[in-house]
């Protein structure tokens, strides 16, 4: 446990005789002028019109000020204040974060052991677990995945059935065990105008069934020659990569057109940091739990009839 | 005393000019604080121009309310009362003069330098070193004249408005000077002087003795010149005066540290400044009882004369802030209440209620007599003044105090499993009604302001016509 800092024996010692002075200082002050008659007044007169009665010190004020003095010597007594003098209690702000922090850990264990060798699955279904799942979560996730787990630009949603990486237990603990990165290069200079322009016509409206079959078979053709080799001659993705997939309506970096102009010609990078160092193997478990949870309890109970609902753009 | 009064010819051009421009101020600098408070509920307002973004306008609004608005109706007031109050013009005009141009071109500089984001990072001590040392330059030649006035008097006693004005000028001149020591890099760069707990242990000290000196002893000078010339009865008791003086300006040097509340700062300086700040409690609210005092046997003047308003209400809220401010700096409810918006709710009853609120009655009785006027335009604008700011402040302050504690009981809440019950963002989400209020409250209290504009500029502006009325008469 950490010494507290220590004052040379003179600066302790000045400390404690000016405290001790200032505290005595304001008794005196305050008994010296304890007298006087009510309705008393000086005769000092300024600007014409400005008086001075001089009226005793109220009483209840007067105890008032004394009784923060009491205080303040009580407490003195009792905590570090008055130089090195550590106080009679012997407390420390050290030591009570410690006993605090100690107390938390004890409880933190107690909840991971009642937890211990279940699987990510069937701790996803387990309250206690997933209490504790959410807290890592809203603790370490929630700043770019939101509190919510709905995502942001550029930071996905991890709500929905929508995997950049794979959304199976373990595909879950090893993207936040060694985290992943994945990038788009930059087409510009490389595409002509016509490539770049069949492929806006296309790629940002794959999921809408109204586009033309012209827009969409040329769209398609330019597809397989420039994006198909990472994101799949159907333009499903591929996970091993984190290409995502383009036929849905769900888009990490936006899917209006002037956002996939950009994401083609100038490419993207994202990145998800590996937090093995950052937490404990159980604690990887429990949010990983929490997250499997929030897309699989929801497809559990609808029994797979519904289809992935999709997110606004 | 008749023939003493024809005798002296007082300097008042000075105090014309600080006196319209706590106006101007004051409009300035609560327009930037309502434009944050939309800010905090809007953040798209900033529109992406970075001298917009709230991290820059924020300092931009505090300086402005604090040395611009502040400061200049305690230069006004100060200079003022001093002279009357002594029986003697201020001493060297011109340098006083100085202290006016001096003081703005600090102002203008502040407006420039700190939307560029020109910044020494110390709250309400932001201001980079070129301008520091125009700062010190100016404090000094106001403690010239305010001091050398002092000592021209032909009254016997030092009244006690200007002991108040005295350590104010006093000690901002310290503070100043100790805080902002740094060592510069660049013509808009330097680094503090100290470091690690040390520095941080001189800012507090500074800033809570801003708040001791600059916002409490000066405007307790203002106090008590025109407490007692608005009800026209005597001051209570010339002995509280003598305690509660000594007593504050002592004690408040202690109280810093409880801005600093579990921190790396050792245990025992954090316990001073808690016992202190508790010692400070009887002090504080011996000011405000020599006010309130005053108006016995003279209750009914409340409710004919909005200035007396302004004053009393003020030192109510002083009052309660200088309750309310003990209590927070016991460590368990600091525990509670630090880095909340608490604190703003502390502050701004501080601030609005008793700086602002009693800046803005002096000047209604100061103002037209500077200008040789028997009184400001409209009183009735004056009262619906009073109405906007006492309003604006409650419902500023209420809104921040419950925030301050919904957001301290949510940040503190825990599971049985010792993990936080909510995120950062959720306690943020849950603000935002609060803030809502807070916006309408600042509103409020700054469109009380307009209304002072429109009624300083009603009262001043006429002067020149009447001068048309004779020769209208001689034809």
């Amino acid at each position: 446990m950490n010494s507290p800092a220590h004052l040379s024996a003179f600066w302790s010692d000045f400390i404690i005789v000016i405290t001790v002075l200032m505290m005595v200082g304001c008794l005196a002050l305050l008994f010296a002028n304890s007298r006087g008659v009510v309705g008393e007044s000086s005769d000092h007169v300024w600007d014409d019109d400005l008086r001075e009665n001089n009226n005793p010190l109220p009483r209840w004020w007067f105890n008032l000020f004394v009784l923060t003095i009491l205080f303040a010597a009580g407490y003195l007594a009792l905590y570090p204040g008055l130089g090195n003098l550590p106080g009679r209690l012997g407390w420390s702000s050290t030591q009570q974060m410690h006993a605090t922090l100690d107390s938390i850990t004890a409880k933190r264990r107690a909840a991971f052991a009642a937890l211990a060798g279940k699987d990510v699955a069937s701790l996803s279904t387990d309250p206690a677990a997933l209490s504790l799942g959410r807290a890592v979560f809203i603790g370490n996730c929630a700043g770019c995945h939101g509190a919510d787990a709905r995502g942001a630009l550029g930071f996905p949603d991890l709500s929905d059935q929508d995997w950049l990486f794979g959304g199976a237990p373990e595909q879950i603990v090893a993207s936040i065990t060694h985290g992943r990165e994945a990038q788009m290069p930059a087409f510009n200079g490389i595409l002509s105008a016509d490539a770049l322009q069949a492929l806006l016509d296309f790629v940002p409206y794959w999921s809408d069934a109204k586009l033309s079959p012209a827009k969409r078979s040329t769209g398609l053709q330019q597809f397989q020659q420039t994006c198909a080799a990472c994101h799949g001659a159907d333009g499903h993705g591929n996970q091993a990569l984190g290409a995502p997939n383009l036929s849905d309506d769900i888009w990490l970096f936006g899917g209006s057109r002037e956002r996939v102009r950009e994401t083609i010609l100038f490419g993207r990078h994202a990145q998800m940091p590996a937090h093995e160092t950052i937490l404990a193997p159980d604690e990887i478990r429990v949010v990983a739990a929490y997250v499997y949870s929030l897309s699989h309890t929801a497809t559990t109970a609808a029994a797979g009839a519904q289809p992935p609902v999709p997110s606004a753009p | 005393m008749q023939a003493a009064t024809s005798a002296v010819r007082y300097e008042d051009a000075v105090i014309r000019k600080f006196a319209v421009m706590t106006v101007v101020w004051g409009i300035v600098g609560m327009l930037v604080g309502v434009w944050l408070a939309a800010e905090l509920l809007w953040p798209q307002l900033n529109m992406d121009i970075p001298w917009l973004t709230y991290s820059r306008l924020r300092p931009l609004h505090t300086n402005a309310v604090i040395f611009a608005f502040g400061g200049s109706a305690l230069f006004a007031s100060s200079y003022w009362c001093v002279q009357r109050t002594c029986r003697a013009a201020l001493f060297l005009p011109k340098l006083a003069a100085f202290t006016f141009w001096g003081w703005m071109l600090v102002i203008v500089a502040a407006a420039i330098t700190l939307p560029l984001g020109i910044t020494q990072g110390k709250e309400y001590a932001e201001l980079e070193w070129p301008i520091d040392i125009l700062i010190a330059i100016v404090w000094v030649a106001f403690a010239v004249v305010f001091f050398g006035t002092i000592a021209k008097r032909t009254v016997a006693h030092i009244y006690v408005a200007n002991w108040f004005f005295g350590a104010f000028i006093l000690a901002v001149a310290l503070l100043h000077i100790v805080n902002s020591a740094a060592i510069p890099v660049s013509l808009w760069k330097s680094y503090s002087a100290y470091s690690g707990a040390t520095d941080a242990m001189v800012q507090w000290w500074y800033g809570h003795n801003a708040v001791g000196f600059f916002l409490t002893a000066g405007f307790l000078g203002m106090m008590y010149y025109f407490v007692p010339k608005q009800v026209g009865r005597p001051i209570y008791s010339y002995r509280l005066s003598i305690v509660h003086f000594w007593a504050l300006i002592a004690v408040y040097m202690w109280a810093g540290p409880h801005h600093l509340h579990y921190t790396a700062l050792p245990d025992w300086v954090q316990s001073l400044g808690m016992v202190f700040s508790l010692i400070l409690l009887a002090p504080s609210w011996g000011g405000m009882i020599n006010g309130i005092m005053t108006l016995s046997g003279a209750w009914h003047k409340l409710r004919e004369d909005p200035i007396l308003k302004f004053l009393i209400v003020s030192l109510s809220f002083y009052g309660m802030s200088t309750f309310e401010g003990p209590m927070m700096s016991i460590k368990t409810v600091n525990a509670l209440s630090h880095y909340t918006d608490w604190g703003i709710g502390h502050v701004h009853s501080g601030a609005l209620g008793w700086v602002a609120m009693i800046s803005i009655g002096s000047m209604y009785a100061l103002i037209p007599r500077a200008f040789g006027l028997p009184q400001m335009y409209s009183i009735k604008a004056i009262n619906l003044h009073f109405w906007m700011s006492t309003v604006g402040t409650v419902l500023y302050i209420t809104a921040m105090w419950s925030a301050g504690l919904m957001q301290g009981l949510m940040w503190r809440a825990t599971e049985a499993d010792g993990t936080l019950t909510y995120s950062f963002i959720e306690s943020l989400k849950a603000t935002y009604p609060f803030y809502a209020v807070r916006l309408l409250g600042g509103l409020m209290f700054f469109s009380g302001m307009l209304v002072m504009a429109w009624n300083v500029w009603r009262t001043l502006v006429p002067r020149t016509t009447p001068a048309a009325l004779p020769v209208g008469a001689h034809a």
